[in-house]
């Protein structure tokens, strides 16, 4: 379970988030959504630990994550709007070593299995990470969803760039993490079909 | 905390950076060339006296190396820090120190490693004799992992900085003197018949603050850097 405890954010001069509390059992969705610069990525980051918050705590199964970090960063993914891949690398080292560091020991046999499963083909996973598009940039960066066995899924806006197939393919992910009592946290622009019993809404004013 | 995880952290750090390098040899090249052309034109600009080459030599070819560090260092957190891998490495769950130190031995692999094995052959043009060779070789390879480290300090301070490489030769050169000092000193007293061990025990001490102090304030910068 996360528990947000009367969170605030504050950005240079700007205050994007004041006394935020919020909980995400095991099986749930959260859909963090707002406008542009509601403080949506910066919210993740802080959920992350990557940004201190100001005030207030954030607790992994009713333990300070900051008292616990190992512990819960072996539970956390977190997949940002950047996709964190090396160009020079091909899309099954990119996926193997992200994976290998953060401590998860993944063939190369299954990061093939992964990049099939999010629809890129065996002839590209031998090609440089640079000449692919967007959409398989992100497809790439997505399937280390599909390798990893983390309950904790923090995504900044996942379904940016895919395609109708590959937002499909996402969803059908999330709900599979969804029933083996994972947990997600999105912030997104776009509807997430999780099932109404599993989708929590938060929306930052800004 | 589990050791065989950090120890593999570690492996597959630098095992990712070696395989960055393999990829993009152009970096790497630059590195090393700058070395030899810096090494190679100086006694041809000097001149062929063979007493002034054995003088200058452990100066001019410790600058070249330092000069050469400091022309790699741009390159040690810039890229992770534009694609985001530099955000993943702070969600691993091991020290960031640790993995600072798989950078680090990366970056002195690619760009300190090089150096030091060019070295001999570079201290023939200037005329060194045998024994002030290996003296100079023995001093890089004690003086140059700290320049790594030491630089990677600077690296992590001016991380997303417009002008970035300008301001950490500012911030670094200043503490790669008693590197430079103790380094090209050692070559020096080796040649005029003095011993090197008091300069290469300085270096190595240095080396060994550098490895205890260094991966700590970079993780730190590079936790400031990524606020």
């Amino acid at each position: 379970m996360l528990k947000a405890d009367n969170v605030s954010c504050v950005r240079g001069e700007r205050r994007l988030i004041t006394a935020l509390s919020f909980t995400v059992e095991r099986g749930r969705l959260l859909a963090v959504t707002g406008a542009n610069g509601s403080g949506k990525t910066s919210l993740l980051r802080m959920l992350c630990g990557l940004l201190p918050a100001e005030q207030g705590r954030i607790l992994w199964d009713g333990e300070d994550v900051r008292a616990c970090r190992e512990r819960y960063l072996a539970s956390l993914i977190y997949i940002g709007h950047l996709n964190s891949l090396k160009e020079d690398l091909t899309p099954v080292e990119n996926v193997t070593i992200s994976a290998r560091l953060a401590g998860e020991a993944v063939s190369e046999e299954k990061t093939c299995e992964a990049l099939e499963e999010v629809g890129l083909s065996r002839a590209i996973h031998r090609l440089p990470t640079r000449v692919l598009s967007q959409g398989q940039k992100r497809r790439v960066s997505l399937a280390r969803l599909w390798v990893s066995q983390r309950l904790l899924w923090i995504l900044d806006e996942p379904f940016a760039a895919l395609d109708a197939a590959s937002t499909g393919l996402l969803m059908q992910q999330l709900r599979a993490h969804l029933s083996h009592g994972g947990i997600v946290i999105a912030a997104t622009h776009q509807e997430i079909d999780a099932g109404a019993d599993r989708l929590d809404q938060l929306r930052l004013a800004g | 905390m589990n050791q065989f995880g950090m120890f593999a952290a570690l492996r597959d750090i630098i095992r990712r950076d070696l395989l960055l390098a393999l990829r993009r040899r152009s970096d790497v090249l630059t590195t090393v060339l700058f070395f030899i052309l810096v090494g190679s034109l100086f006694p041809l600009g000097v001149g062929p006296e063979p007493a002034v080459l054995r003088t200058i030599a452990p100066g001019v070819l410790w600058v070249a190396a330092l000069l050469s560090c400091l022309l790699s260092l741009g390159r040690l957190f810039t890229a992770d820090y534009a694609d985001g891998v530099l955000e993943q490495m702070l969600l691993i769950p091991q020290p960031l120190s640790l993995l600072v130190i798989g950078k680090v031995m990366a970056h002195w692999l690619i760009s300190g490693l090089p150096v030091v094995l060019l070295s001999p052959l570079l201290g023939l043009q200037f005329g060194l004799t045998g024994e002030a060779l290996g003296v100079l070789t023995l001093s890089l390879l004690l003086g140059t992992p700290t320049l790594s480290f030491i630089g990677a300090i600077g690296a992590a301070l001016t991380l997303g900085v417009r002008g970035s490489s300008v301001l950490i030769a500012l911030l670094v050169l200043p503490l790669f003197i008693p590197v430079l000092i103790f380094g090209a000193g050692a070559v020096s007293s080796s040649a005029s018949g003095i011993g090197a061990g008091a300069h290469l025990s300085l270096l190595g001490a240095g080396l060994l603050l550098a490895f205890a102090l260094a991966p700590w304030a970079t993780a730190t910068s590079l936790r400031i850097a990524l606020e």
